[in-house]
């Protein structure tokens, strides 16, 4: 098999005296979709903008198709094709569908000084991207951002990565604030996204959205790599219990079995 | 996708920021022009009004730009009579070519314009608080030089007939040529917010800042590029002053500052940035420019002139958040007439 396309050796990321990311080793291959699963504070987000170029980790390194990279500026992590999607999507409510998809690599006409934005090349550009991902309500690029449902601004957003070539997906908690027939559409461009050859990232804290996509999972507790597993391997409860704080539970199964060991087998009394 | 080109005309003028300060504008104007009567109507009386927009106008523009990138900068009240009073030392007091006065006033906008954008990027304080500093820099600064300068804080400059003729005479004795520096102003900033795609920054910025800066837009830049187009703005009505009236004064352009921001935000500019027109700040700029003179045409006591303005900006900002919410919440009728 070839490189993985992104591929985490060791990292790990401290600010100040607190680590926030231990020892994380993660691969994503094309046409995959890795769910990210953890608590809040488990080290998520943290781990989102290392691979965007917003924060440097403390150690360890950051591969792409076997080579290794860095990172200084989330533009830098978007020039190796690495986009990221966040909850709310659309940044800019107030700009038209067709200005926000182009921002920042807006397509121009004319000639030297007098170059003009191609307004309506980037309204039917993206237009066209959206409704590709099957969102066919969407057909005037005029139309203001602000004015989209949570989920047509997930899929503009997405469309437009997957417009400027991403390679690799993002997706921060895409499906949070969404009503389920909505979570449903996103869910379904993700497999779309997966389907055209892009690694998807998908981070939430919801198992059955996890277990509708993904391919491979991982679950961070309290920044460290708890479990690493494929497609098949473990069942929903299993997931639940170690998001819903495993380690918590284990513990405490310790504790009864330490305490039967030491009262000849009778469990703890229990407080009526 | 043909059927593109063709949308209902509702949902593009619900999408315009300006639609709000049309409706505005239209209104005062017929208010004036009832209670105003024929003067009011007349030639003399549109020059009362164009006069005082055009100088207005011509800061309002790129103040405008900074409000929709979602800074703020209020060190054009000592800009404008820094601007006047450079020209008039340079070129009145000390009788260098009036091409040097023009230049060195306009210099000094940039100057200001460059450190009020270096500021507020490096030190991430807001824009307000920073040009709050430099307008009482700058004020102080123009205060003590020209009296070191000249012994005076009133200075007199008699500009030969080339610079009159671009700068400032009266057309016809009553428009002054102000007015067509403000049009030209007007369709650059227009050009620049509208068609270029330094505009799409523009906006992006005062929407995101974060976001626009990820997508790889040099918004320090361009922030440290629109506070010089206010500074260059700003001393450039100054010296134009100075220049009609023969004479520059240290204090005079502090009224500025919020009518400047009064026009913007009547022109359908969101305080926070993001959204906004050229067309609209300069519908903004004639309304409030017809109700601080078209208060003269009418029997009203002028002192009532500053109630209808402030009554005004609450409703036009009253009214642009109705539009605004009008234009976000619009899409065509769908599954209908689509073919």
């Amino acid at each position: 098999m070839t490189a993985p396309l992104l591929k985490l050796t060791n990292i790990n990321k401290s600010f100040g005296p607190i680590d926030v990311l231990i020892d994380i080793s993660l691969e994503v291959n094309a046409g995959e979709v890795l769910c990210l699963l953890g608590d809040n504070g488990a080290g998520k987000s943290t781990l989102i903008k290392i691979l965007s170029g917003v924060h440097k980790a403390t150690s360890g390194t950051v591969g792409m198709r076997g080579k290794i990279v860095d990172f200084n500026s989330p533009r830098d992590a978007g020039d190796h094709g690495i986009a990221t999607v966040h909850q709310f999507g659309g940044t800019f409510p107030l700009m038209s569908i067709g200005r926000s998809f182009f921002v920042g690599e807006e397509p121009k006409k004319g000639w030297g000084p007098f170059k003009i934005l191609d307004r309506k090349r980037a309204n039917d550009i993206a237009v066209k991207a959206v409704r590709e991902l099957g969102i066919t309500r969407i057909d005037d690029g005029d139309r203001l951002v602000g004015g989209l449902s949570g989920g047509e601004r997930q899929a503009l957003a997405i469309a437009r990565a997957v417009h400027f070539g991403a390679s690799v997906l993002i997706l921060d908690e895409p499906t949070a604030a969404l009503g389920v027939k909505e979570a449903a559409h996103v869910l379904r461009i993700v497999l779309q996204a997966r389907q055209r050859g892009i690694a998807v990232i998908f981070i939430t804290h919801n198992v059955i959205h996890a277990l509708t996509v993904g391919d491979h999972f991982a679950v961070l507790i309290k920044g460290a790599k708890a479990a690493d597993f494929r497609k098949g391997e473990r069942t929903r409860e299993e997931i639940t219990d170690l998001m819903a704080g495993g380690e918590h539970m284990a513990e405490l199964e310790a504790e009864i079995a330490a305490y039967m060991a030491s009262h000849d087998g009778h469990p703890p009394p229990v407080a009526e | 996708m043909s059927n593109q080109t063709r949308r209902p005309a509702l949902g593009n003028l619900l999408r315009r920021p300006e639609t709000g300060s049309l409706l505005g504008l239209v209104t005062v104007f017929v208010f004036f022009a009832v209670f105003g009567g024929a003067d009011f109507a007349s030639a003399t009386g549109a020059a009362s009004w164009l006069n005082v927009a055009a100088s207005l106008g011509i800061v309002a523009l790129p103040i405008g730009l900074l409000m929709i990138a979602g800074e703020l900068d209020i060190s054009i009240g000592s800009m404008i009579p820094a601007g006047s009073m450079a020209v008039a030392i340079v070129s009145g007091h000390f009788h260098a070519p009036i091409l040097v006065g023009i230049g060195t006033a306009l210099a000094i906008g940039a100057v200001v314009g460059f450190i009020n954008g270096v500021l507020v990027v490096r030190t991430a304080v807001p824009s307000f608080i920073v040009t709050l500093g430099t307008l009482f820099a700058v004020a102080g600064l123009v205060l003590g030089l020209s009296v070191i300068l000249t012994g005076t804080t009133s200075v007199g400059i008699k500009a030969g007939p080339e610079a009159k003729w671009l700068l400032g005479h009266f057309i016809g004795g009553t428009f002054q040529v102000t007015i067509f520096w403000w049009i030209a102003a007007a369709l650059l900033f227009g050009f620049v917010l509208h068609y270029s795609h330094y505009g799409n920054w523009i906006l992006a910025m005062g929407g995101d800042k974060v976001s626009a800066r990820n997508a790889g837009i040099p918004t320090e830049r361009v922030t440290i590029l629109l506070f010089m187009c206010s500074g260059v703005s700003a001393a450039f009505v100054g010296l134009s002053q100075a220049i009609l009236y023969n004479s520059a004064q240290v204090s005079a352009g502090q009224s500025y500052i919020f009518n400047a921001i009064i026009s913007v935000v009547v022109g359908g500019v969101l305080l926070t940035g993001g959204y906004g027109s050229v067309v609209g700040i300069v519908l903004g700029t004639i309304t409030f420019a017809i109700v601080n003179q078209g208060i003269y045409y009418t029997g009203f006591d002028a002192n009532w002139a500053s109630l209808i303005i402030g009554i005004l900006l609450l409703l036009a900002v009253l009214m642009n958040n109705t539009f605004r919410k009008l234009a976000l919440a619009y899409s065509p009728a769908r599954g209908k007439s689509r073919t």
